[in-house]
């Protein structure tokens, strides 16, 4: 056992009265008082996330570009301009994922970001991915990350950064551009709208209480969780890992089939699914009773089973929503065992949340 | 550091009784408790008239986090069920000993009470 790592916030978490938690090696912020006024925050105003412990990995060398297009299931091809980002799954010869990750075109290459989780076994792959490709991995330890999301985050932000506005103002969705040694993007797993900032690291807590001033409030992990599961974003290790294909996690559209001669890692094991017929799929479940739908729960549709991936109380509709594996022929309804009880949810497709309102039917 | 008043009784599950002047038994789940679950969203109560034994299920409370099973400490019928705490269950994170609670019985034998843990022993089994 290694003792947990710390992020360069760490002590700002404590000085908001933070309850910090072991998060993936990590020692993290779970909540700063209540999860569910943080997740209103996030919401409503604006609301800031460490996601420090996540890994930015900047990618150059004249192969970059053709290395990603045979590593990753997306096609960097389609990054039209700097700064463009997109979502892709790594996956492995099986065409299980690896990873799920955001790539964004930077002027010197790509800039990279994998979850915390799995960065050792991600760099390990990357590094045995490499061979023969004239490319070079900086792993950017140097950088703390900071979310801030919510409906008034871009302006929060820039009234802390005024000579800064114009410019992320003008950032497109999904698009990250630097200024100096920061990075601005305009990403994140809420929802809703806002940035995902890279700061070099002993600048990290300064930015962290300007923002509090501004009326910015710290978020912990039981937020994200609840904000992502209410956006539809999958959770790496528990709604896909290694052992699942992304046809059937709902990140079908994450890959680039076209051109058909781009050979990217666990192409034909796809192709062969999707041959053969994709069993599973990913839904949204939603039960307006009582009760709160938990990842591992059973969901049972005419005799077959599926599984609840992730589950949760969702603050923003009042009552349970979860992302869920079930068979492929699965229709408006479904039951799921509720702690021995069969209950019965609905089918939806998801998100169940965008920028602070209900969109499933 | 959990408040955990004097005048209560405890089980090792993390409910309090509190014996009121009628004889009846008031029963919750302590602070420590709802520090654990965290925000509270759900709860499910004993039908009123209902017959528990002692470590019978008595309940539901449903977090954000976990679920977790509410038990009769002691034997005894459900006599009122707190309907306040069901439309609002946050109440049991902000007022666990108090609005909070969760339902009343009539116990089968009010000698029981006197086999549950003190505020001290419960301190000592929580280690606060």
């Amino acid at each position: 056992m290694t003792a947990p790592k710390r992020t360069p916030l760490f002590d700002a978490h404590v000085a908001s009265g933070a309850k910090m938690v072991d998060f993936a090696g990590w020692e993290m912020p779970i909540h700063y008082g209540s999860q569910l006024k943080e997740h209103e925050i996030v919401r409503s105003d604006a609301g800031m996330f460490d996601v420090s412990h996540m890994t930015v990995v900047d990618i150059s060398g004249s192969d970059a570009k053709v290395w990603l297009q045979k590593l990753i299931a997306n096609d960097v091809a389609k990054l039209g301009f700097e700064g463009k980002a997109l979502y892709s799954g790594m996956l492995n010869d099986d065409g299980g994922v690896v990873d799920d990750l955001i790539v964004y075109l930077t002027a010197t290459g790509y800039r990279m970001v994998i979850n915390a989780g799995t960065t050792d076994k991600d760099l390990a792959w990357m590094d045995k991915q490499s061979a023969g490709f004239d490319v070079q991995l900086q792993v950017r330890r140097d950088l703390a990350m900071l979310a801030v999301q919510g409906p008034k985050a871009i302006e929060k932000v820039c009234s802390v950064k005024p000579a800064l506005a114009e410019s992320i103002q003008a950032l497109k969705v999904f698009q990250g551009l630097p200024s100096g040694d920061w990075f601005y993007a305009r990403t994140g797993y809420t929802g809703e709208d806002g940035l995902e900032i890279m700061i070099p690291a002993d600048q990290a807590i300064p930015f962290f209480n300007e923002l509090k001033a501004a009326g910015v409030a710290p978020i912990g992990l039981g937020a994200r969780d609840t904000l992502r599961l209410e956006a539809g974003m999958n959770l790496y290790g528990h709604d896909m890992d290694e052992t699942v294909s992304p046809l059937q996690a709902g990140m079908g559209w994450t890959i680039a089939w076209n051109p058909e001669e781009r050979d990217f890692i666990g192409r034909k094991a796809l192709e062969a699914q999707k041959a053969a017929g994709v069993p599973m799929k990913q839904v949204g479940l939603v039960l307006e009773g009582r009760g709160v739908l938990r990842e591992g729960q059973k969901v049972v549709v005419d005799g077959a089973e599926g599984i609840i991936t992730s589950g949760t109380f969702s603050p923003t509709l009042k009552h349970s929503i979860a992302i869920a594996r079930v068979p492929a022929s699965t229709g408006a309804t479904a039951q799921v065992d509720l702690r021995g009880t069969l209950t019965e949810v609905r089918v939806v497709k998801m998100p169940f949340v965008r920028n602070g309102k209900k969109v499933f039917e | 550091m959990s408040n955990i008043p004097a005048e209560l009784k405890y089980v090792s599950s993390h409910e309090w009784l509190r014996l009121e002047a009628d004889g009846s038994v008031t029963v919750g789940i302590t602070e420590h408790a709802q520090e654990l679950l965290g925000d509270i969203v759900f709860v499910e109560l004993p039908a009123v008239g209902a017959d528990l034994a002692a470590d019978e299920q008595a309940g539901v409370v449903e977090s954000v986090k976990a679920a977790s099973d509410v038990y009769a400490p002691i034997a005894g019928e459900v006599l009122a069920v707190n309907a306040e705490l069901e439309a609002n269950p946050e109440l049991a994170n902000s007022e666990p000993y108090a609005a909070g609670w969760f339902f009343k019985i009539k116990p089968a034998n009010a000698a029981d009470l006197d086999k549950l843990l003190d505020a001290a022993a419960y301190a000592a089994e929580i280690g606060a």
